[in-house]
């Protein structure tokens, strides 16, 4: 993993006068899973169509293994891309969909037919040579696309939001076959999804976008422990986020208490955005706490309850196995490796409260995602 | 109420078809008088096929229609997908530009082109009235039906699909030829025969724009019913009307049978 495969740098590109990628830069190496994760509208499908070569940047510069390919069409970019709701060929059964790309570049028959076999045998699908493919399952339909795809031996593969449009259970699984695929054929994936479980548990290096500019670039735990700015903390997993002042090194202040922590390089008493996640919270007596607040809202989900707890105004989510009713007054404990210390940002502030917290409203604002998400996506496609 | 409804329709129907009916009836009638039945005959299909006239004029309709068909097929298939390929304000302008031959009155779009030929070749001698002008005349107001069959068949299209044949390594003619085409031909097909069916029934345009050489069936027809009337006419109305109602027929079973099969998908 030292060998840069791709490279984009300074890359600007808008869509009828609106910006939808300014300045980005990232490089990607040879054989890593990256994922571009980000809510609809943030540019993460536009910079995976620059890489594949159907959008070409106003402005910035494209490398492949060293080359320049901004004026490269896709069709002789050695990157294949699985699109979104896969883009078989109707009117070819399973096995012309994935020789296809072997028979435009005039491969013999011999070797066309181990290929297709092969590639077939990777995704499980043996046996299904002469089947129609609008007559397969959407998960079936999915691994033609893989196969189809990864038959031309790309050394990137490009991944536009692949398991979208299946269902929980198959998503899950897919997930764990595309890492054993990547794994065992060691060529980069740059896989796009505003599904963060999936970037996490998938990645090896996580890109969170937002707004067409890259928040941050890390490792799943790097993401998820360090986030770079109130965006990135929201955006991966649930967090309390509030306003604090870093003393000195080691030591913030915040809800009038001075709390030691793990975090330096802060200017003396420069204002910061504080970070702990619900998880991470542990609850005690009220005598005993750091804190004292009121629980005013208790939802069960299963291995945890999600319990909103009111300090001083302010309203955390804490996530418990223990069960604290409505009303009941409780302490909590902040470790100093609990508590997590940004600079503040344009995001400060929009982020981390939750006041508003309420069952119906949380389900309500992830379906508007995924309709979102659908949506832009199309839009961007155009 | 169902009762009235019926006789209603009955009495519609009735009104449509009855001279279609009465025409075909008489085609076979062994007498020259219309009004008096004088027994079952063949003959004037016969003399239908004897009479040089209108042979020749069937063969012009038939050169014309089918030329007229993959011209405007060829030509309506490339507009299609050009307009699909516009953004929306260019694309509904376009689509305007595409439906004004359809509801503009035939006999504006005939006459409009017959004097623009008639300025071409005063100008420079080139397009005299004949065959060339009726085919450039008929191909013209084909286009339009071709273009409203393919569009649809685009739009329903993966859009990714031409992307992902590119992606593979396909070049964009090729792409074109391997993945959209076999996916848009239904639409193509039903063009084709929608654009032949327009040219073989046209008259107005036709007798404006053939000149005195290049004269179609329905023109000659026109000419014939100058002169006393013999039912050869209504034979060859009746074979006309036979095969422009097959084409039809065919026409819309395949839309038919297309909308099936996009339900069966869902």
């Amino acid at each position: 993993m030292s060998k840069k495969i791709i490279e984009l740098k300074n890359i600007a590109v808008s869509f009828d006068g609106e910006p939808v990628l300014k300045s980005l830069n990232l490089s990607i190496s040879d054989g890593e899973f990256v994922t571009l994760l980000g809510p609809s509208g943030c540019g993460k499908t536009t910079t995976l169509r620059i890489i594949g070569g159907f959008i070409t940047p106003d402005d910035g510069d494209v490398f492949f293994d060293g080359q320049r390919i901004n004026d490269l069409p896709a069709y002789k970019r050695s990157v294949n891309t699985i699109f979104q709701r896969y883009a078989l060929f109707p009117h070819l059964n399973v096995y012309e969909n994935v020789a296809f790309g072997m028979r435009v570049q005039k491969k013999s028959n011999a070797e066309i037919r181990e290929t297709v076999s092969r590639m077939l045998e990777l995704v499980n699908l043996k046996g299904f040579e002469k089947r129609s493919v609008s007559k397969l399952s959407g998960g079936q339909q999915q691994r033609v696309a893989i196969a189809r795809a990864l038959a031309n031996n790309p050394r990137v593969l490009l991944l536009d939001e692949p398991l979208a449009a299946l269902d929980l259970k198959l998503r899950k699984d897919m997930q764990t076959e595309l890492k054993n695929i990547q794994k065992s054929l060691g060529i980069s994936f740059i896989y796009v999804t505003h599904d963060q479980e999936e970037a996490l548990s998938m990645s090896d290096t996580v890109v969170v976008m937002d707004n067409g500019e890259i928040q941050q670039i890390g490792t799943p735990q790097d993401i998820y422990n360090e986030p770079e700015n109130a965006f990135v903390a929201d955006f991966i997993g649930e967090s309390n986020i509030l306003d604090g002042v870093m003393l000195k090194d080691y030591l913030v202040e915040f809800f009038g208490r001075q709390f030691t922590c793990v975090d330096a390089g802060f200017a003396p008493n420069e204002p910061v955005d504080v970070v702990i996640r619900p998880e991470d919270i542990d609850i005690v007596e009220p005598i005993k706490g750091h804190l004292t607040g009121t629980v005013t809202n208790v939802t069960f989900k299963g291995v945890h309850y999600d319990t909103i707890v009111d300090f001083k105004g302010f309203k955390w989510l804490i996530q418990t196995t223990d069960y604290y009713p409505e009303g009941s007054v409780i302490g909590i404990v902040l470790n100093p490796e609990d508590i997590h210390i940004m600079h503040k940002s344009a995001y400060s502030g929009m982020f981390g409260d939750y006041s508003s917290y309420s069952e119906e409203f949380d389900e309500l604002g992830d379906l508007q995602v995924s309709a979102e998400g659908i949506l832009s996506a199309e839009e961007a496609a155009e | 109420m169902k009762l009235l409804s019926r006789i209603y329709n009955a009495l519609i129907f009735t009104f449509l078809y009855a001279p279609i009916v009465v025409l075909i009836i008489y085609s076979f009638n062994d007498s020259r008088n219309r009004v008096k039945w004088g027994g079952f005959t063949l003959d004037w299909y016969a003399d239908l096929f004897q009479n040089e006239l209108i042979m020749e004029s069937l063969w012009l309709t038939l050169e014309i229609a089918l030329l007229a068909a993959v011209f405007s097929t060829i030509i309506g298939t490339m507009a299609a997908v050009g307009i699909y390929s516009m953004n929306g304000r260019l694309r509904s302008l376009m689509m305007g530009v595409n439906n004004i031959p359809m509801v503009n009155p035939e006999i504006v779009t005939g006459i409009s082109m017959m004097l623009m030929f008639v300025a071409i070749y005063r100008a420079t001698g080139l397009l005299q009235p004949g065959f060339l002008t009726l085919l450039l005349a008929h191909i013209t107001f084909c286009i339009p039906y071709v273009v409203l069959q393919v569009l649809p068949k685009l739009r329903q299209m993966n859009k990714h699909m031409y992307e992902a044949a590119l992606d593979l390594g396909c070049r964009p003619f090729p792409a074109f030829f391997k993945v959209v085409m076999p996916e848009i031909m239904p639409g193509i097909i039903t063009g084709a025969l929608m654009a032949f069916t327009m040219s073989l029934d046209d008259f107005v345009i036709s007798y404006l724009n053939g000149g005195s050489t290049a004269q179609n069936l329905s023109v000659t027809i026109y000419s014939m019913t100058k002169k006393p009337i013999t039912p050869e006419i209504n034979a060859l109305s009746t074979l006309m009307f036979g095969s422009v109602l097959v084409l039809l027929i065919v026409v819309n079973a395949r839309q038919v049978h297309d909308l099936n099969k996009q339900k069966e998908r869902r």
